[in-house]
Order: C-alpha cells, then sequence, then structure tokens
C-alpha cells in the first residue's frame, strides 16, 4: 500500500481525514443547537440567523474563505485575540478544520433541523407531565428521535469536510504536510507535468472514502432507526 | 381533597372565563369542541398560559397570576392521559411506564409498578414497542404510565375519543377504578354525555368560554334545562344495587328499594352501578299501567315540566330510586295535566339502557 501512495500522498489523505473528522466534531453541537432553535424555538432575529447559518451554502467558496481569512487570521480581529490565548487558525491545520466546519455547517443544520420538525412536539410535552425538564426532554425524548438525522447530517458534513477546496485555499493555503488536504493535493498534482496518475490515484481514495461513509451511514441508520422503533 | 381552578383569558377573540371547585374524586370538564374544555385543561396541566389564573390541587398552589406564581409543567406532580396515548416510540412499555417513575423519587407511589401492571392487564405487553399495541392497549399503557409518575393529579383529555365503541367499553372501566381505588384527584375532559353518566363524581358543563353548570353528576343530568347536546341527549342517572341474576337472561338491580329489571349484566350480585335512563325511553302514565309488556314502572310525583320550542317537553319525576327524566309531547303533557306535584307512572323499557351506560359506581 506505502508503494502505491507516495508519503506526500499519505499525508494529504491522512490530513483530509483528521481535519474533516475535526470539523464534523466541531460543528455538531452548535449545529444541534442552532438547529434546535431553528425548529423550536421564536425569536428575534430569527430569519437572520438563518440566512447567516445557509450563507456558506451559497456563497463562493473563495469568498467564505476570504471572509475566513480577514476575521480569523492573524490580523483579522477574532484571529489576533485567538492569538493572545495561543490559538492560531491562519495557515495550519486546525484553520482547514474551521473552514471545512463552516462550509459543512449549513448541510448539519439543515439536517438535524429535519429530523428535529419531524419529532412530535407533543410526545415532548408529554414527558413534561411526566416530570421531565427541558434538558432531561431532549436528552431522552428528543434526541433519540433525532438521531438518524443527526447521524445523516454529521455524514454530510464528514463528506463535504472531506471535499472542501475553495475556503481551505483562500484560508489557509496549500501547504504540504500542513493544508494541503486531499483537494488540494489533487489540484497541485495537476498543475505540474506528469502528476495525473498521482491525482487519478488520489481521486480513487477519495470515491473510496466517500462511499465507505455513505454505507456506514446508511448501516448505522438502519440499525438505528430499528432501535427507535420507526421502521 | 379538590381542585380550585380560576381561568381567564382572551385569545384571538375567545373569550375564557371559568372558575370551578370541585371535590375530590373524578371531575369531568364537559362541552362541546370549542366551549373551552382543552383550555382548561392545558392550563392546569401548565401547558399553555393564561393571562389570568389561579390553580389549586389540594393546598398545593399550581398557578396564582395575582401572586406571580406559575409552576412549570414538569414540577406539577401530574399524570397526564392524553387522547392519543403520546407513548414515546423509542421505548418499549416497561420504559414507558416508568418515565415518570424515576423521575419524582421524592413523592410517594401511589400504586407499585406490579400493582398497576395487574390492574391494567399489560403483563404481556411490557416488552413490546408502542408500535406494536393496539388503540385499547395504547391507552391502558398511557393510564399506567399516568399512574406511575407518582402524580398527584391525574388529568386525561377525551382518552376515549380516538377508539371504536368496544374499545371504550375496554377503557372506562380503567377510569372507574382509577376513582374509586385511589384517592387521586381526576379532572377528565369529554363531550360523550355517556362518559359523564358513568364516571362523573362532578360535572363543570362549558359553554362558550365559560361555566354553564356546576355540580354533583345525578343533579347536572336530571336537571330537566341542562340540554346540552339536545333534548334527545337528555337523560337522568340512578345509583342501584346488583340484586340478582334471573334464569331469563335478566338481571335486578334496586335502587333505593325500587326494583329495575334489565339485560343480564356482567356484575357480581352487590355491585353497585349506575344506570342512566335516556328521557325519551321513559313513558309517563297518570295511572298504573297494566298489561303492559315493560317492565320497570316507578311511581313518582311531577317535580317540574319543561316546554320548550318544539313540541316536545321535559318532564322530570321524583320517584324513591332517584329523579327520572321523560321526554313526551307538549300535547300529551297538557292531556294528561301534568304539573308539578301530581302522582304518575314512569314507564321505562327495559332493553332500553343501554350496556355502555351502566357502569360501575
Amino acid at each position: 500500500m506505502t508503494e502505491w501512495l507516495g508519503p506526500q500522498e499519505w499525508a494529504a489523505v491522512g490530513l483530509s481525514l483528521k481535519v474533516a473528522f475535526w470539523a464534523m466534531l466541531g460543528a455538531v453541537l452548535p449545529g444541534v443547537f442552532v438547529a434546535y432553535a431553528l425548529a423550536r424555538w421564536d425569536f428575534f432575529g430569527k430569519q437572520f440567523v438563518n440566512v447567516l447559518v445557509h450563507l456558506p451554502l451559497v456563497l463562493p467558496p473563495v469568498a467564505t474563505g476570504y471572509l475566513l481569512l480577514v476575521t480569523f487570521g492573524t490580523q483579522g480581529f477574532i484571529g489576533s485575540a485567538l492569538k493572545e490565548i495561543g490559538v492560531v487558525f491562519a495557515f495550519r491545520w486546525t484553520g482547514a478544520a474551521l473552514a471545512a466546519a463552516v462550509m459543512a455547517f449549513p448541510l448539519l443544520v439543515r439536517s438535524i433541523r429535519l429530523s428535529i420538525e419531524a419529532t412530535d412536539p407533543k410526545l415532548e410535552q408529554a414527558a413534561a407531565t411526566l416530570g421531565a425538564s427541558r434538558l432531561w426532554v431532549f436528552a431522552t425524548v428528543t434526541l433519540p428521535l433525532m438521531l438518524p438525522g443527526l447521524l445523516a447530517g454529521m455524514v454530510l458534513a464528514f463528506a463535504k469536510a472531506m471535499g472542501e477546496f475553495g475556503a481551505t485555499i483562500t484560508f489557509v493555503s496549500n501547504i504540504p504536510g500542513q493544508t494541503r488536504t486531499l483537494p488540494s493535493a489533487i489540484y497541485a498534482f495537476l498543475q505540474v507535468p506528469g502528476g495525473e496518475t498521482a491525482a487519478m490515484r488520489l481521486v480513487v481514495v477519495s470515491i473510496i472514502v466517500a462511499a465507505g461513509a455513505l454505507i456506514l451511514s446508511e448501516v448505522l441508520a438502519r440499525r438505528i432507526a430499528k432501535k427507535v422503533g420507526q421502521v | 381533597m379538590s381542585v380550585e381552578v380560576q381561568i381567564r383569558q382572551n385569545f384571538q377573540g375567545f373569550d375564557l372565563d371559568v372558575g370551578f371547585e370541585a371535590p375530590s374524586g373524578l371531575t369531568v370538564l364537559f362541552g362541546s369542541s370549542g366551549s373551552g374544555k382543552t383550555s382548561v385543561i392545558n392550563a392546569v396541566a401548565g401547558l399553555s398560559k393564561p393571562a389570568q389564573s389561579r390553580i389549586v390541587v389540594n393546598d398545593a398552589v399550581l398557578s396564582d397570576s395575582a401572586a406571580g406564581v406559575w409552576v412549570p409543567t414538569h414540577q406539577r406532580s401530574l399524570g397526564y392521559v392524553f387522547q392519543e396515548g403520546r407513548l414515546f416510540p423509542h421505548m418499549n412499555v416497561r420504559k414507558n411506564l416508568l418515565y415518570g417513575n424515576g423521575l419524582a423519587k421524592t413523592r410517594p407511589e401511589i400504586a407499585s409498578f406490579v400493582q398497576v401492571v395487574d390492574i391494567l392487564g399489560i403483563g404481556t405487553l411490557l416488552h413490546r414497542r408502542p408500535s406494536e399495541l393496539s388503540g385499547g392497549e395504547k391507552q391502558r399503557v398511557a393510564i399506567g404510565r399516568a399512574l406511575l409518575a407518582r402524580s398527584k393529579l391525574i388529568l386525561a383529555d377525551e382518552p376515549l375519543a380516538a377508539l371504536d365503541e368496544p374499545r371504550k367499553a375496554e377503557i372506562l372501566p380503567y377510569f372507574e377504578r382509577l376513582r374509586d381505588e385511589f384517592s387521586l384527584p381526576i379532572l377528565y375532559v369529554t363531550h360523550s354525555i355517556a362518559e359523564v353518566a358513568r364516571l362523573a363524581t362532578t360535572v363543570v358543563a362549558l359553554k362558550d368560554g365559560k361555566v354553564d353548570r356546576v355540580g354533583p353528576a345525578a343533579e347536572v343530568l336530571s336537571d330537566p334545562s341542562f340540554t346540552p347536546m339536545g333534548p334527545r341527549a337528555v337523560g337522568a342517572v340512578l345509583d342501584a344495587t346488583v340484586m340478582r341474576h334471573h334464569e331469563d337472561g335478566l338481571t335486578e338491580l334496586s335502587a333505593n328499594g325500587v326494583a329495575l329489571m334489565l339485560p343480564q349484566l356482567s356484575h357480581s350480585v352487590g355491585d353497585q352501578v349506575r344506570v342512566r335512563v335516556a328521557a325519551h325511553d321513559v313513558i309517563l302514565s297518570r295511572e298504573a299501567p297494566k298489561g303492559l309488556s315493560a317492565l320497570n314502572i316507578v311511581e313518582g310525583r311531577v317535580h317540574s315540566v319543561r316546554s320548550g320550542d318544539g313540541p316536545g317537553a321535559i318532564v322530570s319525576v321524583d320517584t324513591k330510586a332517584g329523579r327520572i327524566l321523560a321526554r313526551i309531547t307538549r300535547r300529551s303533557a297538557a292531556a294528561l295535566e301534568l304539573s308539578e306535584g301530581v302522582t304518575c307512572y314512569a314507564v321505562i323499557k327495559s332493553v332500553s339502557v343501554a350496556p355502555q351506560d351502566i357502569g360501575a359506581r
């Protein structure tokens, strides 16, 4: 296997998996929170939040990447503050994860929101009448019932994060071993003469990872749906 | 033990102004749809917050808008049986039953898990999912779940409305047992006069967001001017004891010493039952009738004659068995010279008392 992919290529694959995993994990909690708020609460500025969340989906990725650079770069107003406490996003793999998380966020929120809206609020009411606090209702009723949607959203977010290119390259550039993710590596290989075979190998890896993720989510979703009793 | 409710609210042009006090037992909130009964029960549950309210259950103040008190739903110590059951689909019956039980460990249990399972006959269902239960089974589990939540008040919002007649007949006895075996106040919403007759200790009749009548069931139902579902649905309720089962398929009841014959009942001898006698099934006679096929003839005195706009009149007759209502024509009332204090005989066709209108008391 090691002969099939060169060390640079392996580095790109490993980095992409790492970036996508942390992007997905980091986006999940805020994703659930925002999705729940959009699905169940009425609050001032709800439309604004909704638009803001979906913006990365419709904006050119390069624009999103540039905005990230402006805000989270070392000169950016959040980036410079974070630098003080030792957190740096610019030109690091963490920055690639942030860009991937932001790009995957709308897909995650949409999927979770749909699954929350599909769970009957009357069941949550019933749980409350039986003595469950809001948090307990969420943990024991809402969360188990929305689990298939949450899982689907997470897989979607992971896949999106694996494939993120535009925002990533704009925000954190294309540094081998640091920010050169799978798509960036494919792009880089295509820029040099004779790089087509290496690029093709990485495309095959992309296909395997993406298909694997889809199959995994399908299997898990089916297992959960069976457990939840909504087959 | 009592329930005190005061609710005032104006919601989208609908004025709700309801106030009543009910003693212990089962209080039925009765009215047609749009009368405000669900708004009342949801305010008691804390699921909706009226502009003004004062709700007290057995000295526990659940809401007092004047004092700024509003206890959130999950702290009200309720057991709520919804029309659609609302069982948790991702939990089996056992977990559904115990959901509220584990959340209120500090309150005493009303009944043990084993007792509840036994009373409701759901022992064989414990490992099933709600999706594998019939409508009647779901409601039995819902009742059990409400009981096991160590509740201080049971609420039920049309718990039988989604069931067919045989299933209704299956579930009704459980509410009777709930009323009779546990000293819990129960608030029960329905638009069915048969359920009122069978279950209610106290009736709170609502109409257009206001209280129309409040009182003991027998009193409210035998009031000839109380015709919420039209004159055809009028009927009095008699309390009786099962005396014996005759070989020819009839059951003999005694209502305060007056013998009543009914088609065979499943109740045992000595059981207390409630019998609803629909007003349109009662014939009145000024003289003791002879040679009549009807088996139940009860002597009494006319209490009042109430004529409506149509050709009908409702005559209430005080008998030793209790007050009986008869729906006759105004013409007959005039011909028989029925007026207050006149002696007359109420003829009840024994077959006319429908089984679903007979309940354990």
